[in-house]
């Protein structure tokens, strides 16, 4: 499987993707400028974390308007599987393939350390590995990390199984501890937690690696080799 | 020349924990007659004289200088002379 991690003007995860998937889980990745608008030969797109543009304006609100969004969009349409964590979680929402909004922290605090999140839901693409219900350590590291959406569109995320994680002790104040969702089709995922930086046990925790291993797992089974 | 204000606020029921914190710093310094703090931003746009004005500015804020989904916005247009 071949992943592209798209580097935006102040991404600072970057590297940290690009190692998860190379080191964590050995699959094909390189890296994709913002200024690039075709991703046709992925099979899979990452958006790291950092301060693309500066957060200036709105934290991903820039990002949002680059050549790049256009060709995420039109894979993401495709079915192809799209991950966006942290600021790229906060790029989605602003170009609008997630829905709702992200707001500065309830405290006001720029947050860093390692939180425990509930896996809502195993039929995602992102989450077949996982147990359902189970408590994984995953770093988190932002000020604006509070999710915002009205109740309507709670109610549809939740009927959808939308959520797909949830902060056990809610860090930031996300409506509803939401700490990660995916899109209707089920192929976007935005999370505020770092899974990337998840994945060895030596640093901590290696809760992140089977969210990376759910993806190839899917990927592989959609496109089995028929002898 | 048109100088263009911006305001872009929050949406009434969207929480501002900014403004919370303002408050919070004004009453400890016994302004106790806050009842709320909100804070916005204010944008100034220099634009040169243009067909559909403004619903060129319009879809600006919309694309770009507000999100709709938590703010909203108001502006006001004034024609200034040119350096």
């Amino acid at each position: 499987m071949k992943f592209a991690v798209i580097v935006f003007p102040g991404s600072n995860c970057d590297r940290d993707m690009h190692h998860a998937i190379q080191e964590g889980i050995g699959e094909e990745v390189h890296f994709v400028r913002h200024t690039e608008s075709d991703l046709a030969s992925f099979d899979g797109i990452l958006l790291p974390g950092g301060f693309s543009h500066g957060d200036y304006l709105r934290s991903g609100a820039m990002a949002a308007t680059s050549p790049i969004i256009s060709a995420i969009k039109k894979e993401a349409e495709k079915g192809k599987p799209v991950l966006g964590v942290c600021n790229g979680f906060q790029v989605l929402l602003e170009a609008g393939l997630l829905p709702g909004a992200m707001l500065s922290n309830e405290g006001q605090r720029f947050i860093c350390r390692t939180v425990e999140l509930r896996v809502e839901n195993t039929k995602s693409i992102f989450t077949t590995s996982y147990e359902k219900g189970q408590i994984i350590r995953i770093p988190v590291a932002h000020g604006d990390g509070n999710y915002f959406c009205d109740e309507e569109t709670y109610k549809s995320l939740k009927d959808q199984e939308r959520i797909l994680f949830t902060y056990e002790d809610n860090p930031n104040g996300s409506v509803h501890n939401i700490a990660g969702i995916s899109n209707e089709r089920g192929n976007v995922l935005g999370m505020m937690p770092h899974p990337e930086r998840a994945v060895e046990s030596l640093l901590g925790s290696d809760d992140g690696l089977k969210l990376f291993q759910s993806i190839v797992k899917s990927w592989r089974e959609t496109h089995a080799v028929h002898s | 020349m048109f100088k263009v204000q911006v305001y872009v606020t929050l949406k009434e029921g969207v929480l501002d924990p900014q403004g919370k914190a303002v408050r919070g710093s004004l009453l400890s310094m016994n302004y106790d007659e806050v009842q709320e703090v909100r804070v916005g931003k204010y944008i100034e746009l220099f634009i040169e004289e243009t067909e559909n004005l403004d619903e060129r500015i319009d879809s600006m804020i919309d694309q770009l200088l507000a999100n709709p989904v938590i703010e909203d916005y108001r502006y006001e247009v004034e024609e200034v002379v040119s350096n």
